[in-house]
């Protein structure tokens, strides 16, 4: 069965999933594996494994900088597809890649899909397809057990909430503000959220929801996603690196962030 | 003369030219497109709005342009008859102008009341402040920081209008990383705002919508040529960056397959070179700010650094109606180099006292290659896009 879906399936009622995004091969290459083990040890329930390209336009500055210096690192699907089999050997937590479909189509899809199921990867998504445009992948993906989890948005309609669930397997992703990914201030993902992923749940019966874009903090967390599922946090993890990295201990933070994310200290 | 016709419909409803183009965007903004393309369906189809751009083009923009015949520069080659379609004497300085009173109009009818554009040589961030000032709109405009150096003229121009320029400091500060912050910009402030883009590139609509409110060039092209030479011309030729000013040239002419048609890119220093704009002759297709089109990028599909002498024309993408022409054949498309497009800017400023902007004399730069080719009872028309006071700096860095 799909690592995801199984996931949800032994969560606890009151619980809420972590899904954590950090770019592959940032801060640089060789730590990516023991980040992903660390994030699992210390409370992630998902990895969203970034595939960083050159002009992530749904991005702020602090994705942007992750997936440079990891261009830089010299980071390219195969060395990701290294990572989540490296990972694989000794750990099932659901791996999700996510990234700009410019990339996965010069790599050539059907070859992606393949390689990708083959290192252990339990799903994709991609910011830049919309569900009008998922025939560029779906049918590649589907014939290699490749689910592809769309998002939604504040302003998506109803019809469409409903197209992205039918469309999704393993979750719907809920961009909870309109605006690029980046760490926001706690008035600033407001109240109108709670409504929103109110919606949601009216339009996506088939699959869990979790809520991303601007959760900085355990309590944010808890607040947005009072009626998810779940929550997603990727700039304000990228940022916790980026203020510790190459200290001595920059790991051990990281990891303390982690675990107060998920379990408030 | 017999008459060849091919029926041209393109894009389909999908905003797809044959297999280029689409809406590659982020969910946040589907709402944004759909509202767009349907406002735009009821307006073109609306006499009141194409009445009132129309009007706007004849009194503000100052069309029709004039079609000249460059008589010394057909002497200097003395083959077919060169003529010129004057997009230079617009409003502003160039096409661009037509596509921003297009769009503003859209804007104002959709209640919006900020407008966003990219600029690379400032050109469409001249014409979208002018529109902007013109009909009381606030204006941002996202131009490369590199850009801002090499086009400060246009920089100065946008801000005495009362536009706010923003210097954008990522990737190569140029044309790419300017669209990438609009976006940006869209993506977060989607309710209120408007984004004119520059060329025939992003998510349909917009390959579509800017190119039908550039046409006009073809069409009074089409005109003009009938009154003063009674026939058809046998070339077209025009420069291609994004590629806005050839598409609106080109598309009314598309199905008089007798008619050559010919478009040229900034080779920078060679198509070989690894410093290069020529998109149709050196990239593959991919996906880049909305679409699926040619791209310049790297094995692992990043998207790689364009160079053109011409901040215009430096964009490692192009207009998926142009890789649409370029794979059937209709249009072919070839590329000059920065020095070639140094001395075509020379040579019509000496034969023809008309100093071009360094994109449109890129296209000019082509005719050493394509004159010899040619013969005294043919017609060549090349589109003026825009004049070259904006490039003085460049212009006399290199002379």
């Amino acid at each position: 069965m799909n690592r995801i879906i199984e996931k949800f399936q032994k969560k606890a009622p009151e619980e809420k999933l972590m899904s954590l995004f950090i770019t592959a091969g940032y801060p640089d290459i060789n730590s990516s594996v023991e980040l992903i083990l660390g994030f699992e040890k210390n409370g992630a329930d998902i990895i969203e494994l970034g595939m960083p390209f050159s002009d992530p336009l749904a991005d702020g500055p602090t994705i942007q900088y992750s997936s440079d210096v990891a261009i830089e690192n010299g980071i390219n699907i195969d060395t990701i597809f290294d990572i989540v089999k490296e990972t694989r050997k000794t750990s099932q937590i659901p791996i999700i890649l996510m990234g700009y479909m410019n990339p996965v189509l010069h790599y050539g899809v059907a070859k992606f899909c393949k390689n990708a199921r083959n290192a252990g990867v339990d799903g994709l998504i991609l910011p830049d397809i919309p569900v009008d445009e998922g025939g560029i992948i779906e049918r590649e993906a589907e014939a290699n057990s490749l689910p592809i989890i769309y998002l939604v948005a504040p302003n998506t309609t109803d019809v469409r909430m409903k197209l992205a669930d039918s469309k999704s397997e393993g979750f719907v992703y809920c961009v909870s503000v309109t605006g690029v990914t980046g760490a926001r201030d706690g008035d600033e993902v407001s109240d109108s959220v709670t409504r929103f992923i109110d919606r949601v749940r009216q339009n996506v019966i088939n699959n869990p929801v979790m809520v991303g874009f601007g959760i900085k903090s355990y309590e944010d967390a808890q607040r947005i996603a009072s009626n998810a599922d779940g929550f997603i946090v990727g700039s304000a993890l990228i940022d916790s690196i980026r203020n510790s990295y190459p200290e001595k201990d920059w790991k051990d933070q990281v990891f303390s962030f982690v675990h107060s994310l998920k379990f408030g200290n | 003369m017999n008459e060849t016709t091919t029926k041209y419909q393109q894009p389909n409803t999908r905003g797809y030219f044959g297999d280029y183009g689409g809406k590659f965007v982020p969910e946040i903004l589907i709402p944004a497109i759909k509202d767009l393309e349907d406002e735009y369906e009821k307006a073109k189809d609306d006499p009141e709005f194409n009445a009132q751009f129309e009007q706007l083009l004849d009194e503000y923009v100052g069309r029709p342009t004039k079609l000249t015949f460059a008589n010394k520069l057909t002497k200097h080659y003395g083959k077919a008859k060169i003529y010129l379609k004057r997009e230079d004497l617009c409003h502003t300085g160039a096409h661009k102008i037509n596509n921003a009173i297009g769009q503003i109009l859209l804007a104002k009818r959709m209640g919006k009341t900020r407008i966003i554009a990219e600029t690379g040589a400032g050109q469409h961030g001249v014409a979208t402040a002018t529109a902007c000032a013109k009909f009381g709109l606030e204006c941002v405009v996202y131009m490369g920081a590199e850009d801002m150096v090499r086009q400060k003229l246009n920089v100065d121009r946008m801000t005495l209008m009362g536009a706010e320029v923003r210097s954008v400091e990522s990737g190569s500060k140029t044309l790419k990383d300017a669209t990438n912050e609009a976006i940006r910009d869209w993506v977060t402030n989607v309710e209120d705002t408007f984004y004119i883009i520059g060329s025939v590139v992003g998510p349909h609509p917009y390959p579509m919508m800017v190119r039908n409110f550039h046409q006009v060039i073809g069409k009074e092209t089409k005109k003009q040529i009938l009154e003063a030479e009674g026939r058809m011309p046998d070339y077209l030729l025009a420069c291609v960056g994004g590629g806005s000013n050839a598409i609106g040239f080109f598309y009314p002419f598309l199905e008089d397959e007798n008619i050559k048609i010919i478009g040229i890119e900034a080779a920078g220093y060679g198509v070989d070179s690894g410093q290069t704009a020529a998109t149709l002759t050196k990239g593959t297709p991919g996906i880049l700010h909305g679409s699926l089109s040619y791209l310049l990028q790297s094995e692992t599909g990043q998207i790689e650094l364009a160079h053109s002498i011409s901040a215009g024309l430096d964009y490692p993408g192009v207009g998926p109606e142009h890789s649409y022409l370029h794979d059937t054949g209709r249009v072919k498309y070839n590329a000059v180099t920065d020095q070639e497009a140094m001395e075509a800017v020379k040579l019509l400023s000496r034969k023809e006292g008309i100093i071009p902007a360094l994109e449109t004399a890129h296209a000019f730069a082509w005719l050493e290659k394509l004159m010899p080719e040619t013969t005294e009872d043919e017609i060549v028309i090349i589109n003026l896009s825009g004049r070259g006071d904006k490039d003085m700096k460049t212009i006399s860095e290199n002379l």
